[in-house]
């Protein structure tokens, strides 16, 4: 753990868990990659330190937030869509 | 060729759900995928299990496709529709092998699996019955597939599209950060490729970009479309994906996927090898 750079967080609406995407972008807005939230909305990246774009994709929505990453921490990001 | 005869969209599939002449196939990175929902009557291909030689390194022969078609209840004259995840990755690499063996109509569902989810459009979990067909294959396609003598002639004359992370073409990186490393047994890239990620080609929903964003995200990178290009990746299906954006899409009229890719080419004796960013 000490050296990898965690993102993760949730995607919720309304509270309540949504089955959608997660797409990380780079400083440059650069797609980097993309999971599907799990059935209780988690997602989770394995990046490298620096200024983050998580782009969450849900019928419907699309929701940013950036975020800065530092290594050997869990960045955590709760996303309400 | 037009865009429409090789990429559908999902207002078109949802309408031939029940066509006889429409057999929707399912190809995912995560083969699993499949057993958790699926589109409704859509069959499954499995990357791994159906479609690579279970002995050499190389893809199922001639008969081989004969019988996975044949099992799966495909007929020759009927039109593939196929999706997946992760911007139909997995799906444009089965789209490949169905034109290599000659099937005659084969497309796309533009944004697969990701759209479709997106859309709110259903997903079931019963699988359907489907009779086995004859299935006739034609003699491989050998236009569309490069191998290693190809790529090391094109250095510095064709243009070679290298469709890997920037990490995985400048040489920190053997495999996508979240895969498992099947590695090469060098880092690196072919010389005078241009790095051009797969994902570049499709929108945040998983659909195709438009033929002119395509045309001018590959000329702004230094593809010469005037010229034969190939594209490789690790493994071969991340190009597959770049190989049905050229030659399919763009209608470039000499594309080739090197299936061989990175795992091959890095792990050749005396070859050239590039490190370092575009």
């Amino acid at each position: 753990m000490a050296s990898e750079t965690i993102i993760q967080g949730s995607v919720t609406r309304d509270g309540e868990p949504v089955n959608g995407y997660v797409r990380l972008l780079d400083e440059g807005g650069e797609f980097t990659a993309e999971v599907p939230t799990s059935a209780t909305g988690q997602f989770r990246f394995f990046a490298r330190p620096g200024t983050w774009t998580l782009r969450a994709l849900v019928p419907g929505a699309t929701v940013d937030r950036q975020v800065v990453a530092a290594q050997g921490e869990f960045t955590e990001v709760a996303i309400a869509v | 060729m037009s865009r429409s005869d090789v990429l559908v969209d999902a207002d078109w599939v949802q309408a031939r759900l029940d066509d006889p002449k429409v057999v929707i196939v399912e190809v995912d990175e995560d083969t699993s995928a499949y057993e958790k929902n699926h589109i409704r009557n859509a069959v499954r291909i499995d990357w791994k299990s159906d479609l690579q030689d279970p002995v050499r390194r190389d893809f199922i022969d001639q008969a081989g496709f004969e019988a996975l078609l044949s099992a799966k209840g495909i007929a020759n004259d009927q039109t593939v529709v196929l999706y997946g995840g992760n911007n139909n990755w997995f799906a444009s690499y089965a789209y490949w092998y169905f034109k290599l063996y000659g099937h005659g109509d084969v497309r796309l569902l533009d944004g697969g699996r990701k759209k479709w989810e997106l859309d709110s459009r259903e997903l079931v979990v019963e699988v359907p019955e489907r009779a086995a067909t004859a299935y006739k294959a034609q003699a491989v396609d050998s236009s569309i597939r490069a191998f290693r003598d190809d790529v090391i002639a094109a250095i510095g004359n064709l243009n070679l599209v290298d469709v890997r992370s920037p990490d995985e073409f400048s040489g920190k990186l053997l495999a996508p950060a979240h895969l498992p490393q099947e590695q090469s047994q060098r880092p690196g890239h072919v010389p005078t490729a241009k790095n051009i990620p797969w994902a570049k080609n499709a929108n945040d929903d998983g659909t195709f970009k438009s033929d002119d964003e395509l045309r001018a995200l590959y000329q702004e990178e230094g593809v010469d479309l005037a010229k034969d290009t190939i594209a490789y990746c690790r493994i071969g299906e991340r190009s597959a994906l770049t190989w049905f954006v050229l030659h399919e899409l763009l209608d470039q009229p000499n594309v080739k996927n090197y299936d061989g890719s990175w795992t091959e080419y890095g792990s050749l004796v005396g070859v050239p090898i590039e490190l370092g960013a575009n």
